[in-house]
């Protein structure tokens, strides 16, 4: 069964609350394992990306792991969705574009409430955090977008399979939020 | 002897005198809008309601019916344009929904849901804009403020106090408090102030009930702007 779509996913700078929501599709799941193949993702624990035909993005862009791996997602899909309030607009996290990273840093390594040995971690194995939180298409063309925070789990269903039949996707009122 | 001109091909009845906006609101017909209020002079200025009136686009709000007029409300031309002005007026403030109360009940989301936006599209300016938290009632996030000037007009036409104004021009303009110390505490605003309850963003909010209606259960989380009408005509259960 190579000829499946294949679909990979990941979670950027986001809680992973919309690939729990993906999971909230409940027993549809096997509908789901029916109609694609997935390729790295959460779910599977894959770790490379290969050629993938659907790429969904948890979250923004917050560091520099991030701008790396959506880059890898985007060279490898051919359809790339940003899913989530954090990957369309940036999201909480980007509540912290409000201060400078030294700010938010100091706040909380050094001076917040209840810091205990303070200071900024500076292990080379932590990915550098960027200036501000980005949403992904300022960083690479985004195919399409599923708003949400996160997307309901029929808003992900509906999208998934009418793009996977060929469909012009339409969603009822009640599954586009921005909360 | 009735006047008529044609909105989205239907025949409509008018008052000379009546705007585009009026007009089609006495029909019954929805035309998206932020800044009209029909309790305060058009102002024209979230250009949300543009409506094709021959080869031109126009603000429905500030433009008088003619006679014979044809007016385009609803193609998809009209709806793209509405979209992309909403697009920039997301992309130039910080309107986060998920941590805002106001979401569910926001006017401009429910603009945003009814012209089909799904994303910003435009890069985010993420402007620094401090909020104001110094009135003992209500809150002040500059962020979400989308210059419509209703409460600069409803405080200066109906409480009689000018507590708002708009200072600085084009991307510089923003919202000043007339207070010794710029502060919402220090002014003379209060609750029971019209200019309290017109705000059609999160920008003006109450304090102490921010999460009294779960989301889900709020104003637009079910149905569309167009069914529901304004938040003018359900302010007791939003604020």
């Amino acid at each position: 069964m190579t000829d499946k779509p294949r679909v990979a996913t990941t979670s950027l700078c986001g809680c992973f609350g919309c690939h729990m929501s993906l999971l909230d599709i409940d027993e549809r799941i096997l509908q789901l394992v029916q109609l694609v193949r997935f390729d790295r993702t959460p779910l599977t624990d894959i770790k490379t990306i290969g050629e993938c035909d659907l790429g969904l993005i948890e979250g923004g862009v917050a560091n520099a792991e991030n701008v790396e791996v959506l880059r890898e997602f985007r060279r490898h899909c051919k359809v790339l969705v940003a899913v989530g309030a954090c990957a369309v607009n940036g999201g909480i996290p980007a509540m912290r574009n409000q201060f400078t990273l030294k700010e938010c840093l100091e706040e909380s390594y050094v001076g917040g409430v209840g810091v205990h040995n303070p200071g900024i971690p500076n292990d080379p194995e932590i990915p550098l955090l960027l200036n501000q939180v980005h949403p992904i298409h300022e960083v690479v063309k985004v195919d399409y977008f599923l708003p949400g925070c996160p997307p309901s789990a029929d808003t992900l269903w509906t999208f998934l399979t009418e793009l996977l039949a060929g469909q012009p996707i339409a969603f009822p009122y009640t599954q586009i939020h921005y909360d | 002897m009735s006047h008529s001109f044609t909105l989205d091909g239907q025949e409509t009845a008018f008052v000379p005198g009546q705007t585009i906006m009026e007009a089609a609101q006495a029909a019954g017909v929805y035309i998206p809008h932020l800044c009209h209020n029909p309790d305060y002079a058009p102002h024209g200025s979230c250009r949300v309601c543009l409506v094709g009136v021959g080869r031109r686009q126009v603000s429905a709000c500030t433009t008088r019916v003619m006679e014979g007029m044809e007016v385009d409300n609803a193609s998809e031309s009209v709806q793209a344009n509405r979209r992309a002005v909403l697009q920039m007026l997301f992309a130039e403030g910080n309107h986060i929904c998920p941590a805002c109360e106001r979401s569910g009940n926001c006017q401009l989301q429910a603009v945003a849901y009814y012209t089909g936006m799904l994303a910003p599209h435009y890069p985010p300016f993420f402007p620094r804009r401090p909020v104001d938290a110094s009135h003992p009632d209500f809150i002040i996030d500059f962020g979400r403020c989308i210059l419509c000037e209703l409460c600069v007009r409803a405080s200066r036409d109906h409480d009689g106090k000018r507590v708002f104004a708009i200072s600085g021009r084009g991307l510089a303009s923003h919202l000043v408090i007339d207070s010794p110390s710029g502060l919402l505490g220090d002014s003379c605003f209060a609750a029971a102030d019209r200019a309290a309850h017109v705000c059609p963003t999160g920008a003006i909010l109450p304090k102490h009930k921010g999460f009294e209606r779960p989301i889900g259960e709020r104003l637009y989380d079910r149905e569309p702007i167009s069914k529901v009408g304004d938040l003018r005509a359900h302010e007791d259960e939003v604020d």
